[in-house]
């Protein structure tokens, strides 16, 4: 290989939008090798084989953040948002966890798998509500959404009688704190889910005609797009995966705590996508991009448990995070970085704004 | 406008009143189509009043009444909030955890020690900054509204969670414990008095403030061109930029404000206070008749709103076999209901 | 009209956007008391110059004098208050609040508690009433207006804030024939009253009814300034469409020849009273296999409205259409393109490209829409079919992966067109796609329609270029205020001119009644020219609407 083509590549590399977010996974991976050399040592437990160490474990706690992300670039790419993921969350958990506790029988694999079924069934009928809303009915999505959203964690609380609900079933356990040939079976579970979305949606036309519909609605509908089903689509595939996310989760200590699980899981999200480099008005979306968001806010969120900062400041600095990089992403600051021309002399406010474009026919 | 002031009480003995009453509000309903989805609004409340009286009983007394707004007085002032910012089209999602942040951050300072006035006056300008972060976010970096607010609704509750994730007691003796005490107006029998709190004068002021620069200032009238239509709203030469900016440094302040009335009420602030506080405030607010696209709807309906709200919960809370739960459910339904029947009128409109 | 100093004067107005210079070196001036007519073609600069003087672009160099003094305004409210005031086509007013306010609006009159509405609505009846609009009640919603009536209310907000500056930028193009005549005493009596009026039409007649003088700009440049009476219409029109007309006419000049006998065969398609309330009143319409059918008019005719019904982009909400013999209900382009109909958008940028995807995607995109998501079309199949109508059509640049909104208008073009192709259509509808893009991609596209009906594809071909109709199409069916109103059998002897006389023989009674344009007028553009360069032409040409 040629020096050129290498430095094309390494260009090639660099314009990619999650670039970025790679470099601050190895930043903030350093920072912590500094407070300790060994932060990155990987050590197989000698009495069952699995592999330790703080590497896994943020692979581990990555699990359901690259969940929703991944739902959450999907709908976003169409120009929309999922606020409910977070409270689909704790549907899906509470749901699994009160089968549990009903069905007893804490070996049961067939319990297990009907809890499960049963959440993801559930989690489907939100995300089918919250799609029928958008897509049929074309209200905005982030009002549809919010209202689940907070109606989302009442219903949690229903289920569960306002409890915070345990059961105990091994089968269910162990998809969250299990290993697979060392390795966590929550991480190999998620990226499997990640590369079968992914090969779905871009083996077939799905990513397209979501992009089409994300960048140019009205274009995209005389182009013979019918956007309903699509939309539909979208919101019970982010919904079940907030489903699967809620498993993960509730599977750990095998609790669901209605009020903390899931709890501003949607800032975790929509920061994994824009990190990502999807932006939030919709558009072209990068799976890819996603799952190196999602990795970055577990790598964070372990960071700031091992500096010892209070964990509660990281809402606050991811909140942040996000009015960056939607400053990045905005025309004006863009203009910034453009030698030479002045700031767009079309001042917006003086010309005829876009017509609200509705995704709904 | 003044049709919404309480025409359940006085009914019975002043017939003439209310014929009077009855035609005025044909004519501006017939006058003005938009007034309408209000005055559905007060005939809800009325019904939910005389339903309640005639289920549960003990609804239409004072001490009931006073509490009502003295309990809501908070809800009511963000509700007027949230229509500023709604009448432009926009929404402000992060009003309930400006109130925990502005809350929480004014009880430590109180606590601290701090001149109760300034400590007030911090409260309230904590959330004139958010407002203004939101405005500047969106008027002139294009960040859609929702997910500008959304941010900041993120920011305020993890600021809020930094300083403190226990509930934080105001001291007994705080002097800003005073906007929270109850002063008897009209000694009823028994405990049926009619109360009123400084928060709830407050409250009142908030929302006579906000109807006087909605109807009366040029100002607001430009809020309400630009729910009708920004572009051209900047083709007449109006303030559009300042205006829209305006409105979230309203809605902020307002927030800040209803954390200071809802604190001195409660006594206690935490980092979880008012989560989902902006779903109740959206809702009175639709419920009150105003477009969530803009450009129509009234302070007054609003408030209305969130008194249904807040009668919602009392029946509730009466009611005994309706789980506490399901309230936020309830809330959305009925929210979702109001966005559905807005959405079928508009379109109506429209063809 | 007073010789003295103009109250508006620009000098060497230049502005660049992007890649473009939109104004180069423009002069004009604005007298009071005068109504001042900005005449071009579409993207000659008018709507450039007017948001250069009214501050809503920045100029990049040249001056600007207002009332004696050199000014910049920052936007529409800084113009404003200098007393340049605009009113545009697409009624520039809130229809949710009422006409009062509307005239009022971030002028109303306040007292010690806040606005004063008695007096505000007061104030605004007195503008009103300057106008003879006094009869309005001012609490009403401005929604209870009609289109014209807004736009005069919108010229009584102007009067209200005490304009010495009028700018109407195409106020007439959604008005009929007796509300153009009212809002034209309106103008008169403005005129009279001092205001200095700058007033953009694209219909000559009114130009010619109303205008004292006027400016020409041509491609961003400054073409002369004249008194209207002093220039006739034939050399307003060459002075706006230069040589670039003679070039476009001389280019496939050949027209298609056919000597079939449509009326004896089925027709492909058959509407029968097919209308949409507001939009084109119910219309009976045949298309042939393998003809070139022509809609021709003016913008705002009903031409593009007609198409969307066909194409299932609009529901009809009255008549049938029979396919193959067999009825059908479109009811959406998906619909549509299903029963073999493709429908290319005039409006490429909001209804046509999709910008941030590539060329190959936006090729494939209907046929993969018709397919369904779950059944990709496979790689080899799409660089085929990519490869395929690049090469037809002749794509510049031909790579595929290219981003559409990197190409130049014309091969955005082409681009859409291989779309629509791609999709194997039996009815190809094309809605102006030769607009805004140069005279080569231009010929390349009529190419491409001529080829097409040869192969057995009919066409509905729709331009404001009347001669490019003509030259393709077997049959012309001309549409005026929103209906139909002719059939024109094409043949050796037809010309664009023909078509105009359709047009105008439709309309002249009406237009005589109101007395917007007398009969002499209406004889000198149906004499005059039968050549390339033909007024008719120009007449269509001017009337698309400004692309910027």
């Amino acid at each position: 290989m040629s020096n050129a083509a290498r430095t094309n590549w390494l260009r090639e590399l660099i314009r990619k939008p999650f670039f970025w977010g790679v470099i601050a996974i190895f930043a903030l991976l350093a920072l912590n090798v500094l407070k300790d050399p060994n932060y990155l040592a990987i050590t197989v437990n000698p009495v069952n084989g699995n592999l330790v160490g703080n590497v896994i474990d943020i692979l581990r706690a990555s699990a359901p953040i690259l969940m929703i992300a991944v739902g959450m670039s999907l709908v976003i790419a169409t120009g929309g948002i999922d606020l409910s993921v977070g409270s689909v969350m704790a549907v899906s958990g509470a749901v699994a966890m009160v089968f549990m506790k009903d069905a007893g029988q804490s070996g049961s694999v067939g319990v297990a798998l009907g809890a499960i079924g049963l959440a993801l069934l559930v989690s489907a009928l939100l995300g089918a509500i919250n799609g029928v809303l958008v897509a049929y009915i074309g209200l905005q999505p982030f009002i549809s959404t919010l209202i689940m959203m907070l109606a989302g964690r009442g219903i949690a609380k229903v289920i569960t009688e306002g409890q915070n609900t345990s059961a105990t079933n091994d089968p269910f356990r162990w998809i969250a704190n299990g290993f697979v040939i060392g390795l966590p079976v929550v991480f190999l579970l998620a990226i499997a889910i990640v590369i079968v979305v992914g090969l779905v949606v871009r083996r077939s036309a799905l990513g397209l005609m979501i992009e089409a519909i994300g960048i140019n609605p009205k274009a995209s509908r005389m182009a013979g797009i019918k956007p309903s089903g699509l939309l539909l689509t979208v919101y019970i595939l982010s919904a079940v995966l907030a489903g699967v996310a809620g498993i993960m989760s509730v599977g750990t200590v095998m609790t669901v705590d209605v009020s903390r699980t899931g709890y501003q899981m949607e800032l975790d999200a929509i920061l994994a996508v824009v990190i990502g480099g999807t932006s939030l008005a919709g558009g072209k979306f990068s799976i890819g991009g996603a799952v190196v968001g999602a990795l970055l806010i577990a790598t964070l969120d372990k960071t700031i448990v091992f500096l010892g900062i209070s964990s509660s400041a990281t809402p606050a600095f991811k909140a942040i995070v996000i009015v960056v990089l939607c400053l990045l992403q905005s025309d004006r600051v863009r203009s910034w970085f453009v030698q030479r021309r002045k700031p767009p002399q079309l001042r917006p406010e003086s010309l005829p704004a876009k017509p609200k474009q509705e995704v709904a026919a | 406008m003044t049709i919404v002031q309480n025409p359940q009480i006085d009914a019975p003995d002043q017939e003439s009143t209310a014929s009077k009453l009855v035609t005025r509000v044909k004519r501006v309903v017939a006058s003005n189509p938009s007034v309408l989805p209000t005055v559905a609004a007060i005939v809800i409340f009325i019904g939910m009043v005389i339903y309640g009286e005639l289920a549960y009983g003990r609804i239409v007394q004072y001490n009931t009444l006073s509490n009502l707004l003295i309990n809501n007085a908070h809800l009511i002032i963000l509700a007027v909030a949230m229509t500023f910012v709604i009448l432009t089209g926009g929404i402000d999602l992060s009003v309930g955890s400006v109130i925990a942040l502005s809350s929480v951050a004014g009880v430590m300072l109180a606590n601290a020690g701090w001149n109760p006035w300034i400590v007030i006056l911090l409260m309230v300008l904590i959330g004139t900054l958010f407002g203004l972060a939101s405005g500047i976010l969106i008027q002139y970096f294009n960040v859609q509204p929702f997910i500008a607010t959304l941010a900041m609704m993120f920011l305020g509750r993890g600021l809020a969670s930094l300083l403190s994730t226990q509930p934080e007691r105001l001291a007994e003796e705080s002097p800003i414990r005073w906007l929270g005490e109850q002063f008897k107006i009209i000694d009823g029998p028994k405990v049926n008095d009619v109360v009123i709190t400084p928060g709830v004068i407050i409250a009142l002021l908030v929302v006579f403030g906000a109807f006087f620069v909605l109807h009366r200032t040029r100002t607001g009238r430009t809020v309400y061109a630009i729910g009708g239509s920004e572009s051209s709203s900047a083709l007449m030469g109006l303030a559009v930029p300042r205006t829209k900016v305006l409105v979230y440094v309203i809605s902020g302040t307002l927030s800040g404000i209803a954390a200071v009335v809802y604190t001195s009420r409660l006594g206690i602030a935490q980092n979880i206070t008012g989560i989902g506080w902006e779903l109740d405030a959206i809702a009175a607010t639709v419920i009150g008749g105003t477009l969530l696209t803009g450009g129509y709807g009234y302070v007054l309906g609003s408030v209305v709103g969130a008194l249904v709200l807040g009668l919602m919960n009392v029946l509730i809370t009466r009611d005994g076999g309706i789980p506490p739960e399901m309230t936020t459910i309830i809330t959305g339904g009925i929210l979702l209901i109001f966005v559905l029947l807005q959405r079928a009128v508009t379109s109506k409109r429209h063809t | 009209m007073s010789e003295a100093l103009p109250i508006v004067e620009m000098r060497d107005i230049s502005i660049e956007f992007p890649g473009v210079k939109a104004l180069d070196g423009v002069d004009f001036r604005l007298f009071q008391g005068e109504v001042h007519a900005l005449m071009g073609e579409n993207g000659a600069g008018k709507s450039t110059l007017i948001k250069a003087l009214t501050g809503v672009y920045k100029i990049d160099g040249g001056s600007i004098v207002v009332a004696g003094q050199e000014r910049q305004f920052h936007g529409t409210r800084d113009a404003q208050s200098a007393g340049v005031s605009t009113v545009y086509q697409e009624v520039n007013l809130v229809t949710n609040l009422s006409i009062g306010e509307n005239v009022m609006l971030g002028h109303e009159i306040r007292g010690a508690f806040g606005v004063n509405w008695r007096a505000t609505h007061a104030a605004a009846t007195e503008a009103l009433a300057r106008l003879g609009l006094e009869h309005l009640d001012t609490h009403k919603p401005l929604s209870t207006l009609s289109i014209a009536m807004q736009q005069l209310v919108a010229i009584s907000r102007a009067m209200a804030i005490k304009a010495k500056v009028l700018i109407l930028d195409e106020p007439t193009s959604s008005l009929d024939a007796a509300e153009v005549e009212g809002l034209f005493r309106v103008m008169r009596s403005l005129r009279d009253q001092g205001v200095a009026i700058l007033f953009v039409s694209h219909f000559l007649d009114q130009i010619y009814a109303i205008s004292d003088r006027l400016t020409i700009l041509r491609n961003g440049r400054y073409e002369g300034e004249y008194l209207t009476r002093d220039l006739d219409r034939h050399a307003l029109i060459s002075k706006m469409i230069g040589k670039d007309l003679g070039a476009l006419s001389s280019l496939g000049g050949n027209r298609r020849v056919d000597d079939r006998d449509y009326a004896a065969e089925e027709p492909l398609l058959t509407a029968k009273g097919l209308g949409r309330r507001g939009s084109i009143e119910p219309t009976d319409l045949d298309v042939h296999r393998g003809e070139v059918v022509g809609f021709a008019g003016l913008l705002g005719s009903g031409r593009t409205e007609l198409a969307r019904l066909l194409y299932g982009a609009d529901r009809a909400d009255e008549g049938e259409v029979t396919l193959h013999g067999k009825r059908v209900d479109i009811k959406s382009p998906a619909d549509g393109l299903v029963k073999r109909i493709a429908f290319s958008t005039e409006n490429r940028r909001d209804e046509g490209i999709i910008a941030d995807l590539t060329v190959r995607e936006n090729m494939i995109l209907a046929v993969q829409a018709e397919r369904g998501w779950a059944r990709p079309i496979p790689r080899k199949e799409q660089d085929e079919l990519v490869e395929k109508y690049i090469t037809a059509l002749n794509v510049r640049p031909s790579d595929p992966n290219r981003l559409i909104k990197n190409l130049s208008g014309g091969n955005q073009q082409k681009v859409l067109l291989g779309r629509w192709l791609a999709t194997n259509p039996e009815l190809l509808i094309l809605d102006e796609p030769t607009r805004g893009i140069d005279v080569g991609a231009k010929a390349e596209i009529q190419e491409a329609v001529a080829e097409l009906a040869e192969s057995g594809v009919s066409v509905v071909f729709i331009s404001s270029e009347l001669e490019e109709v003509v030259r393709l199409s077997e049959r012309i069916v001309v549409l005026k205020d929103h209906q139909k109103i002719g059939e024109i059998v094409n043949g050796p002897e037809i010309t664009a001119q023909h078509v105009v006389d359709v047009i105008a023989a439709h309309g002249v009674e009406a237009a005589a009644e109101s007395g917007i344009i007398d009969a002499e007028g209406q004889h000198d553009i149906a004499a005059s020219h039968p050549s390339e360069s033909s007024p008719a032409d120009a007449h269509a040409y001017a009337a698309t609407e400004e692309e910027s």
